[in-house]
């Protein structure tokens, strides 16, 4: 056998290995998006407090007000839906670009392994959210995705771990200090998510 | 030179039976139709290959049915697994030996 034979053999088995095991089409630009919707999300919801209080100190003063609660969940909803189907939406074209088809063995494990604890998450949002104990909505956003990444993490490129890690050390950081919760969900959701993406794009998609 | 030759596995002399064992040890396990569209091959070639590992005793099926579609999962026995990795460190020598 010839020398360079053995090595693309070899380069191919590894290379088989990874595709076979790891979903690799997960868009960096869908994690930008998702970044610019928290943003844009984040200002609306600013401006509703704002104009209402004066003030971005999120408190029990006012959690009696359930219409801008219902707002300001009504848009987290939105920021959710619209991150969800960006970032499916994109990565489906990136596997099709690749010529690989999207729906296959790793893809399913990635989106179970994501969808324990992002539900268990949103469950547990929606018990706070009935307490009305909105102190913590903030912080369990943010704790609860950030598992959910550590947990996708081995069914794709590694650095979505450190992404999820960020998110929980975010997320432990809003639960010390809730004043700032919402400040701490814009760094979380919406900066790291831009610069995380743009990392990922230029690293791997182009 | 020759030694080395000698350990490489006739299992694998095959490019997809090496494959098929490749994505086996990647995963923990793999269905057929997903395995044909990862390796692009057909049915009946899939089939006779995969027929020939059972024969080693190198993977481990296990035939299900989700509702009325068979469901074929294949593993690596742990027979498998260390012909395999025996084989890579074969081929891992050889080019060693080659640059020497």
């Amino acid at each position: 056998m010839e020398d360079k034979i053995i090595h693309s053999e070899l380069a191919s088995i590894r290379s088989l290995m990874e595709r076979s095991s790891k979903f690799l089409s997960l868009s960096g630009l869908s994690g930008v998006m998702a970044g610019i919707y928290a943003l844009i999300g984040a200002f609306i919801g600013y401006k509703i407090v704002y104009e209402k209080y004066g003030s971005l100190v999120i408190s029990d003063s006012y959690s009696d007000d359930a219409l801008v609660y219902n707002q300001l969940n009504l848009i987290a909803g939105v920021i959710l839906l619209l991150s969800v189907l960006t970032c499916l939406l994109l990565s489906i074209r990136q596997a099709k670009k690749k010529g690989e088809n999207y729906w296959n063995p790793v893809s399913r494990r990635l989106i179970s392994s994501m969808a324990i604890p992002l539900f268990t998450g949103g469950l547990f949002i929606i018990i706070l959210i009935l307490k009305t104990e909105y102190n913590l909505i903030a912080s369990a956003c943010l704790i609860f995705y950030g598992l959910s990444l550590i947990s996708a993490s081995q069914y794709t490129f590694l650095d979505v771990k450190w992404l999820g890690f960020c998110q929980i050390i975010l997320g432990l950081l809003a639960a010390q200090i809730p004043e700032s919760g919402l400040l701490f969900w814009v760094i979380g959701f919406g900066l790291l998510h831009i610069i995380y993406g743009t990392v990922m794009h230029f690293k791997y998609n182009r | 030179m020759k030694t080395s030759l000698e350990q490489f596995d006739k299992a694998f002399e095959n490019r997809i039976r090496l494959q098929i064992m490749s994505v086996l040890l990647a995963n923990e396990h793999y269905d057929f139709n997903s395995l044909k569209e990862l390796l692009d091959v057909t049915d009946g070639n899939l089939a006779s290959h995969i027929k020939a590992l059972e024969k080693e005793n190198y993977i481990l099926v296990n035939k299900t049915f989700i509702g009325r579609k068979p469901n074929t999962q294949y593993s690596a026995s742990e027979k498998g697994r260390k012909a395999f990795i025996k084989h890579l460190e074969a081929l891992e020598n050889l080019i060693k030996q080659q640059k020497m």
